[in-house]
């Protein structure tokens, strides 16, 4: 089923659907922008073609600068698991004010991967920065980075970040070394030290890298951002699943988030700025693409328990 | 004066033959202690497979590692085997090159120990993968950017190499052991034959075995350096307190030496009680390298005072929860006990010559030696258990790490093997090189070549 659904034909469809979006991003990222300004004559056909660029404005390119995609491409899901998909580049929002560990997406989030409940791919923190400072729930997913310190230090290239942001792993090259468990700052990834969940029952079931299930013993597995469900166009399980209107998540390039619980899609840019948001562990440069919305005027403030911090 | 001069000659010639047969004496007596030894030392890796097919079977869960302590025991013992293997460099290399004389009965322990303890490190890594059956994965996907990749590349050359400078100056010593060995079984004459490559003891056969070794001594260097140092950076290229440390190259290899110098001082003590090598390990071997355990040890403690006090005295946050742990807190016992008794103590009393006879430096290596592996426990283990954030939702378990039986079987294992590997090679091959020995001893090559 999902082999045709990436065969040749269907793919050049797709393409043409997203047409000039996505060759805007593959514009960028081949250093297209700087060739425009100093443009060689003898290579220019004349012929221009209208693209949209990452800053939101459409640009005219000049046909000869640009470089048709690979139609070439395996029909495997999991190999095209790899690329990401065009024109994107997910962010997700948190909003701490919100939060009320209803841990409706933790519970999603372990069904949905198949993890056990000692496994977190999604963990809802109750954090107390100082002593005089008030606590605070903090869900904290992999934060996606630029700059992933797992992906780095990876020996085999399973973990690897896609070209819509997203770091995934792939279970079925993981040699289950650790290092990304290691280099994580974030304490994001888990490992699978006995049999998974429910092996027995997904024996059979094809390997699905976006979800990254079944999960398979000896290997490192963490949050996807739902990569499969995005690739559907939908939002992912954990920021649908959530009562309390904490999750925003959208597309960076198109500046545009929607709420997981209202369905209400808001300014990306905007609700950064107004809400003063920031990111976790700044100083160590990994970039996430994770923001939180300080926990002001929150609907909660949560009781203090030991936490084991 | 021709008479005198053959009268001489015979002298030598005596003398040469009397001096291999004390060398080679290891290889003519088996004692049952020693039977028993080996049926030990195969029992204990018995019980290190046994254990180590439980974990294949049900995975790493077997272990106490978990997701907050993702690294444990396996990985305390590589860093430890890496850092005895380095001591082959030290005294074969560094030594030799500095033209230090004394040190030539040692090299070739302190090789087979560098040789058996990579051996056991590279063991020890694939029992820690959680798929080893994909190990040919790092072949076929590589990535260089991996300081794991860096490490492979270089513990395997460092392998290759030692293996080399084992084996190199053993070539003349198997042809004497083709001509002597006669009485032996006949896979074992064949493989003194084999392994010898026709050697003749010609001019030019000395010529080469020279420059290579020469040429394998100056390489060995920086690449017995880059083993500990890449092994350093496994840790030290992460963001996590107590590993985000830029002096972790030098701090592993200063130690590196230290628990090297330790080891082949056992491994000396061990020898000369079981063979008669009182003539060739003498009391100023042992003095020796007490003082060079000495000079390793207070290397190590500088660079022990940079890595501790500069964070001690900041006293970042993150970086404070590490260090207070290990100070003051939860870790405090093992991590005063180990650089006192494991590093401190030795220097203060190596210092004094008579703890650098035989049995009380012995007994001060074995300490420094127990030391030095808890101390890989320490660097790995108390920083996975404090990450940046909190850990919550997850079983009390999960905040500790003690090893279970069976990873500490396994560990106990690795070292067996390496026990196995050098009581084998001290049955089969002179542990004290004969013909370099013999050499600076002052007998000519044509008396080696023609007895």
């Amino acid at each position: 089923m999902e082999d045709q659904d990436y065969s040749p034909k269907s793919r050049r469809r797709f393409l043409r659907k997203f047409g000039s979006l996505g060759l805007g991003t593959l514009a960028v990222s081949t250093g297209l922008t700087e060739s425009c300004t100093n443009p060689t004559k003898d290579l220019e056909s004349g012929k221009k073609i209208t693209l949209l660029n990452s800053k939101n404005e459409l640009v005219e390119v000049d046909s000869a600068y640009i470089s048709n995609l690979n139609k070439d491409l395996a029909p495997n899901h999991n190999s095209e698991s790899r690329k990401g998909l065009p024109g994107k580049k997910f962010v997700l929002v948190v909003d701490l004010a919100k939060c009320k560990n209803a841990r409706k997406c933790m519970d999603k989030c372990q069904a949905v991967h198949q993890l056990r409940p000692d496994q977190h791919h999604l963990n809802v923190l109750l954090m107390k920065d100082s002593e005089h400072t008030a606590p605070y729930y903090m869900p904290k997913h992999c934060q996606h980075c630029d700059n992933p310190p797992c992906v780095k230090v990876c020996p085999v290239d399973a973990t690897f970040k896609r070209s819509d942001g997203i770091v995934l792993i792939d279970n079925e090259r993981c040699i289950g070394c650790r290092f990304c468990i290691a280099a994580c700052p974030y304490s994001a990834r888990s490992f699978n030290w006995v049999e998974p969940k429910d092996a027995e029952k997904y024996k059979d079931v094809a390997y699905d890298i976006e979800k990254n299930v079944p999960q398979k013993k000896g290997t490192v597995t963490k949050c996807t951002f739902s990569a499969d469900c995005l690739r559907d166009g939908k939002l992912p399980y954990c920021v649908s699943a959530c009562p309390n209107g904490v999750y925003y998540f959208g597309n960076e390039y198109e500046d545009a988030v929607t709420n997981g619980t209202s369905g209400e899609t808001v300014s990306l840019s905007e609700l950064l700025a107004q809400n003063s948001a920031y990111r976790l562990m700044e100083d160590l440069g990994t970039a996430p693409s994770v923001y939180y919305l300080p926990p002001k005027d929150r609907t909660l403030i949560p009781e203090i328990e030991d936490t084991h911090s | 004066m021709t008479d005198l001069y053959r009268k001489e000659i015979e002298i030598k010639k005596e003398q040469f033959q009397d001096l291999v047969s004390d060398l080679n004496s290891p290889l003519n007596r088996t004692g049952s202690s020693f039977k028993i030894w080996i049926g030990f030392l195969l029992l204990l890796i018995g019980i290190a497979g046994f254990m180590y097919v439980r974990q294949l079977q049900q995975g790493l869960g077997t272990t106490d590692m978990r997701d907050i302590a993702s690294w444990g025991l396996y990985i305390a013992d590589f860093v430890f085997l890496i850092a005895v293997s380095l001591v082959g460099s030290l005294i074969t290399a560094i030594l030799k090159l500095s033209n230090v004389k004394w040190a030539t009965p040692l090299t070739r322990i302190s090789e087979i120990i560098a040789v058996a303890a990579l051996i056991a490190a590279l063991l020890i890594i694939v029992v820690d993968m959680g798929r080893p059956d994909r190990l040919w994965h790092i072949f076929v996907h590589g990535r260089l950017q991996s300081p794991i990749v860096w490490d492979i590349l270089v513990v395997n050359t460092y392998l290759v190499i030692s293996i080399l400078l084992l084996y190199i100056p053993l070539i003349p010593d198997l042809a004497l052991l083709r001509k002597t060995m006669g009485h032996k079984p006949k896979w074992q004459q064949k493989m003194y034959k084999i392994l010898s490559l026709g050697w003749q003891g010609t001019e030019e056969q000395f010529r080469i075995m020279n420059l290579s070794l020469t040429a394998l001594m100056v390489i060995i260097i920086p690449v017995a350096l880059s083993i500990h140092t890449v092994t350093s950076w496994l840790f030290a290229s992460t963001l996590r307190p107590g590993w985000d440390s830029t002096i972790f190259g030098p701090y592993f290899v200063s130690g590196a030496f230290m628990v090297g110098a330790a080891t082949v001082i056992v491994t000396m003590y061990v020898i000369i009680t079981n063979y008669n090598f009182k003539a060739y390990i003498t009391d100023k071997h042992f003095d020796l390298m007490g003082k060079l355990l000495v000079l390793t040890s207070l290397v190590y403690l500088y660079f022990n005072l940079n890595e501790f006090m500069v964070p001690a005295y900041k006293m970042k946050s993150g970086e404070s929860a590490h260090i207070l742990g290990l100070l003051v807190g939860e870790y405090s016992l093992l991590f005063w006990s180990v650089q006192i008794l494991g590093m401190i103590l030795p220097i203060l009393l190596l210092i004094i010559k008579p703890f650098r006879k035989p049995k009380p430096l012995m007994i001060i290596s074995v300490v420094v030696v127990i030391g030095a592996f808890l101390k890989r426990f320490l660097i790995v283990t108390p920083t996975l258990l404090h990450p940046f954030l909190p850990v919550q939702n997850y079983p009390e378990s999960y905040h500790h790490y003690n090893p279970t039986f069976s990873e500490i079987m396994i560990t106990v294992g690795s070292f067996a093997g390496i026990m196995l590997i050098i009581s084998l090679f001290i049955k089969l091959f002179p542990i004290i090189p004969v013909y370099e020995t013999a050499h600076e001893k002052g007998f000519p090559n044509e008396i080696i070549n023609n007895s």
